[in-house]
């Protein structure tokens, strides 16, 4: 099975990248780098709501916890664990 | 008074901020009526300089038009210059009942609402629609007025990639238990030009039990065979839900818009959106004015025609002449700089020849993609046309950019 951190990946780079030649890592941090907007991370979270079929509460969806591919994949599995 | 001098110093340092960062909105005065040739201020306390409109929304060329003019001063006299309510208390009028049903007959739609403007339109429609149980999924390249209304409304809200329907069947299966959805366009994009494909997204929106809105504001009047929308030019009048527009553009460019679509849309609207609650409706002047507009427009095709006539010979000898240009086939043809100081350097070149035509960059463009909106009127006669070409055609030498691809300008002026 492809491991949350690489769909997650996946998902920040054909989803927000406009531009082929930018490169991500799971680091890179994504809303404080300003490659997903606060707007942009509420659809991010229903793709993760969706996929691993979790409710990720408001108050833990926070700009910090979606900064980076890491930090989601704790979010993820926080809530697959559950 | 609390206007101490610390909060002063506060937004003295936030300005000074802007005009560092070259982000600072200067305006240019005119001084004679909006048409093709007008005078302008510019700098402020310049003697004034006569020069060619080519970035006015005035796209019918309909904005001084005598017999708009002669409409607005009858509706002056007959109705009154202001209402001093809200519609709801006692600030509707019989004309503003007549417009909405001429805008209805007009767009080929269900019913219509007036807003003081489309940005209100815009900002209260979405609130007053939805519940946090639905979705709004709209183009990455909508205006800054529907992001201001989308923002405002307690649905989850999602984006596609601009007019990548693959992306946005992607989204509507995302979010297909949603309990309402609808996609959100413009029906030209104001800054690229480009149109909307309404006809596939009224079949994916069909598929996938989504509403539509479009907002027509660069297109009501003149896109279509005679003028009444992107849903026109699509082959799709009838099948859009939501209809936001504007009477600020070509329908008289005075101020005003509306929502129009599904009877049911339009009385939630009229229930619920707080733009169209708490503030007056259209002035009077204003109404008597797009009366006429779309008056002359339902009896003739004669200014789209001459608009399309223009738009060809503009977007072509652009072509010929070597610039880069946005693709597209509406009266906003995008001449491409790239770079944020070329465009404005060439902005100020053709004003010194008599030439106004704005340069547009980063925040209001995305970076890199610096350019020139040129908007073509059916107010513009062959002559204005061809001494602003003349101009561009100058200035373009000038700087050496002729017949240059988009790399190689971003080599010799960087991005």
């Amino acid at each position: 099975m492809e491991e949350i951190k690489d769909v997650v990946l996946k998902y920040v780079i054909e989803e927000y990248l406009e531009d082929d030649s930018e490169e991500i890592t799971y680091d890179t941090p994504l809303i404080s780098g300003g490659i997903v907007d606060s707007f942009s991370m509420v659809s991010l979270k229903r793709f993760l709501e969706v996929k691993y079929k979790i409710q990720i509460p408001d108050d833990e969806a926070t700009p910090e916890a979606f900064d980076n591919v890491n930090r989601i994949v704790s979010l993820v599995k926080k809530f697959t664990e559950k | 008074m609390a206007y101490s001098e610390k909060t002063r110093q506060q937004y003295v340092n936030t300005l000074e901020e802007l005009i560092n960062a070259g982000l600072f909105k200067r305006e240019r005065f005119i001084h004679s009526t909006q048409a093709a040739d007008i005078e302008v201020e510019f700098p402020v306390g310049n003697d004034l300089k006569k020069v060619i409109n080519m970035c006015a929304n005035n796209y019918l060329g309909l904005s001084s038009h005598p017999d708009v003019v002669a409409a607005a001063h009858e509706g002056l006299n007959t109705r009154g210059y202001g209402m001093s309510s809200v519609r709801f208390i006692c600030g509707t009028q019989d004309i503003h009942k007549e417009l909405e049903r001429k805008v209805t007959e007009f767009l080929g739609t269900e019913d219509t609402i007036l807003f003081p403007s489309c940005m209100d339109a815009n900002a209260g429609v979405f609130e007053a629609i939805l519940t946090k149980d639905d979705v709004m999924i709209s183009d990455r390249l909508v205006h800054a007025s529907i992001i201001d209304g989308i923002r405002l409304a307690p649905a989850i809200h999602d984006t596609f990639k601009h007019s990548d329907m693959e992306h946005l069947e992607n989204k509507l299966q995302l979010h297909s238990d949603k309990r309402l959805k609808v996609v959100i366009t413009d029906g030209v994009f104001s800054m690229d030009g480009d149109t909307a494909k309404l006809d596939e997204m009224v079949a994916l929106c069909e598929k996938y039990d989504a509403m539509l809105f479009v907002d027509d504001s660069h297109s009501s009047g003149f896109i279509g065979k005679t003028g009444r929308g992107t849903h026109e030019h699509c082959g799709v009048m009838g099948k859009i839900d939501i209809i936001t527009t504007t009477f600020g553009k070509a329908l008289g460019g005075a101020s005003g818009g509306c929502v129009s679509g599904r009877k049911e849309i339009v009385e939630m609207c009229r229930q619920k959106a707080r733009p169209y609650l708490f503030s007056n409706t259209i002035a009077p002047v204003v109404v008597s004015g797009v009366l006429k507009v779309l008056d002359t427009l339902t009896k003739s095709t004669e200014r789209r025609d001459k608009l399309e006539k223009n738009t060809e010979f503009w977007r072509k000898g652009l072509t010929e002449a070597g610039f880069v240009l946005k693709e597209g086939n509406t009266p906003i043809v995008p001449v491409m700089f790239f770079n944020a100081k070329l465009s404005q350097d060439f902005s100020q070149d053709l004003f010194n020849l008599g030439i106004y035509a704005v340069g547009f960059f980063f925040p209001v463009v995305p970076n890199g993609q610096a350019r020139i909106r040129t908007q073509i009127s059916a107010g513009h006669e062959m002559h204005h046309l061809e001494k602003a070409l003349d101009a561009f055609i100058k200035v373009g030498k000038k700087y050496d950019i002729l017949g240059k691809t988009k790399q190689e300008i971003i080599q010799m002026y960087g991005s």
